[in-house]
């Protein structure tokens, strides 16, 4: 099992991934600038105008290597899979569950409890480190709406009333965000996604991103089906799985790095540009900042709640999986989402 | 009663299912595989073995000749695997007179049966296959080099029987047996898709999620003044 779930970026357009053994090799004008053995890998993200071999994206998907293609700005373009992880009982159970009203309003519920007491946790640990007590007292106050709403989730069992508990937290926690943000040029306003039109949304944006490509991974790999999930209803070409799985992980994992990387003044303004349209793009510098920093927090290493060990950082999306998939498959008898104190 | 090809079940099956049920129903039923240190090696040690080819081996009387990487099946009892290494002893008139299977196998000998039950299964197969019957096998451990002759009498041919059964039982049932800890777990290649500390036991995810909630609110709920 890979312990070590190093993701390689590849950033520089005009790139090539070839396999040389059971490595691949990055290289950039015929020169071979880097060898990683594919067993150190769990994913291979590439960013704009990079090029591959078929024999490594064979290669990758028989060593459960996630090789992901990325528009420059991070929308997920397509993956290389292999041939479907022979999990059919785990899959099968997988849209039962989906099409069980009860036993997708218990997943939903417990996914959304997961995100709602992290989102609380980033709002009060804010508040605590907070210079002014007006900001301070403003983002108590939506922590405490929200702790009004967990009891309120765990007292329904209809999976739309859930999702509308979940929607209706979700503008709190952003209504508040705001507080957050303590540099001037990424002022806060509202969450903007398609396109951003800020430089803390552009930000925030591509860490999602990134977290979807783990979010995904960790679904292939444990033989779930991505595109099947519980809180996000199917939409044709939507990956609702993974979109669920990264619920708890937005707040604790994306959010929470975002503000380190914008208050401790890693990244600045000046690496953003708005374009003509008002969209909101990152330049090159600043995507590496964010992808460096991104993979440095994944070693970083906490105990998992419920598996009570301690575990990195970048496992928790594939655990959070692979105990979605024992209660599926009757082991559990609901899914342990992963509360952060 | 006799099988038809698509159902043939692995013979490497039997001794995961007699290692632990539910690794074996992890492998089996649900298609999950690992590999560990452990399985790596295993895997090094089978390379010479799994090299198909045969060699004469010209000892005083008659010769032996020796198959590797064997492809043997039983349709009788519905098993398919590979057999490591096959001694076929001839007599002066190049006629078989002895087939003795012989596995490789990291470590120390097991206290349990799994090997042994292993190697009946391919004496059983090899039955079938080539009209002789086969009376004795042999395992290689690989940390003491040493040969170890197994009979292959009714008591390990019943045990054998039974294993077969349970496994099957298990295929058609696609059950997974609940998680049981034990020292074992440690060495299993499994243990980060089984989860046995996580799934063994009462573990009741509802009562967590409630103490889970009620340590987060007490946490953080705002210091009075």
């Amino acid at each position: 099992m890979k312990r070590h779930l190093n993701t390689l970026f590849v950033t520089t357009e005009g790139s090539y991934l070839a396999k040389d053994g059971q490595a691949v090799a990055v290289r950039i004008e015929n020169e071979t600038r880097l060898r990683i053995p594919l067993h150190n890998l769990d994913g291979i993200v590439c960013f704009g105008r990079v090029g591959f071999s078929s024999a490594l994206a064979g290669a990758c998907a028989d060593s459960g290597v996630t090789l992901s293609l990325l528009t420059p700005n991070g929308k997920f373009l397509a993956s290389v899979v292999g041939y479907s992880p022979g999990n059919v009982l785990l899959r099968r159970q997988q849209y039962r569950a989906a099409d069980e009203a009860a036993a997708t309003a218990e997943i939903a519920k417990n996914v959304v409890l997961g995100k709602i007491a992290n989102a609380r946790s980033v709002l009060l640990r804010g508040a605590r480190d907070q210079k002014s007590a007006e900001a301070a007292e403003r983002l108590r106050a939506v922590a405490k709406g929200m702790a009004g709403t967990l009891n309120l989730i765990r007292q329904s069992d209809d999976v739309d009333t859930v999702r509308g508990y979940e929607g209706e937290s979700a503008s709190r926690y952003f209504s508040a965000f705001s507080e957050l943000v303590s540099v001037p040029e990424f002022a806060f306003t509202k969450r903007s996604r398609r396109p951003p039109l800020d430089a803390m949304n552009a930000l925030m944006s591509f860490i999602y991103a990134l977290l979807m490509h783990d979010a995904r991974s960790a679904c292939e790999a444990t033989g779930l089906d991505a595109a099947v999930g519980f809180l996000h209803r199917d939409r044709p070409g939507r990956p609702g799985l993974a979109l669920d799985l990264m619920e708890e992980f937005r707040p604790f994992l994306a959010d929470r790095l975002a503000l380190s990387l914008v208050n401790r003044k890693q990244v600045n303004g000046r690496g953003f540009e708005t374009t003509e349209s008002g969209a909101v793009r990152m330049d090159d510098e600043t995507r590496k900042t964010v992808l460096t920093a991104y993979q440095t927090r994944k070693q970083d290493e906490i105990e998992h709640p419920f598996l009570g060990e301690k575990v990195s950082i970048g496992m928790l999306v594939h655990l959070q999986a692979r105990l979605l998939a024992r209660h599926l498959r009757g082991d559990l008898d609901q899914y342990p989402p992963f509360i952060w104190k | 009663m006799s099988y038809h090809e698509d159902d043939l079940l692995p013979i490497s099956a039997l001794q995961h299912l007699l290692f632990c049920p539910r690794q074996c129903a992890l492998i089996h039923v649900e298609q999950l595989w690992a590999e560990n240190q452990l399985t790596v090696e295993g895997s090094h040690l089978h390379e010479k073995a799994d090299t198909p080819q045969h060699a004469l081996d010209n000892t005083g009387a008659g010769s032996v000749r020796i198959e590797r990487a064997l492809p043997i099946r039983s349709l009788e009892l519905g098993l398919i695997g590979q057999a490591d290494v096959v001694e076929f002893h001839l007599d002066d008139a190049r006629q078989i007179q002895r087939i003795v299977p012989v596995e490789y196998k990291r470590g120390r000998p097991k206290k349990d049966d799994s090997d042994r039950v292993q190697l009946c299964a391919q004496a059983l197969c090899l039955e079938e296959m080539c009209g002789t019957e086969v009376t004795e096998g042999a395992l290689f451990y690989g940390t003491k080099r040493r040969r170890q002759n197994v009979r292959i009498d009714e008591a390990l041919r019943d045990t054998t029987l039974t294993t077969i059964d349970r496994l099957r039982t298990m295929i058609r049932e696609h059950e997974t047996p609940a998680a049981v800890f034990t020292k074992a777990c440690k060495k299993c290649s499994l243990i980060e898709l089984c989860l046995p500390t996580a799934t063994s036991g009462e573990r009741d995810v509802s009562r967590f999620v409630s103490r889970q909630l009620k340590a987060h609110l007490r946490a953080t709920e705002p210091l009075s003044d």
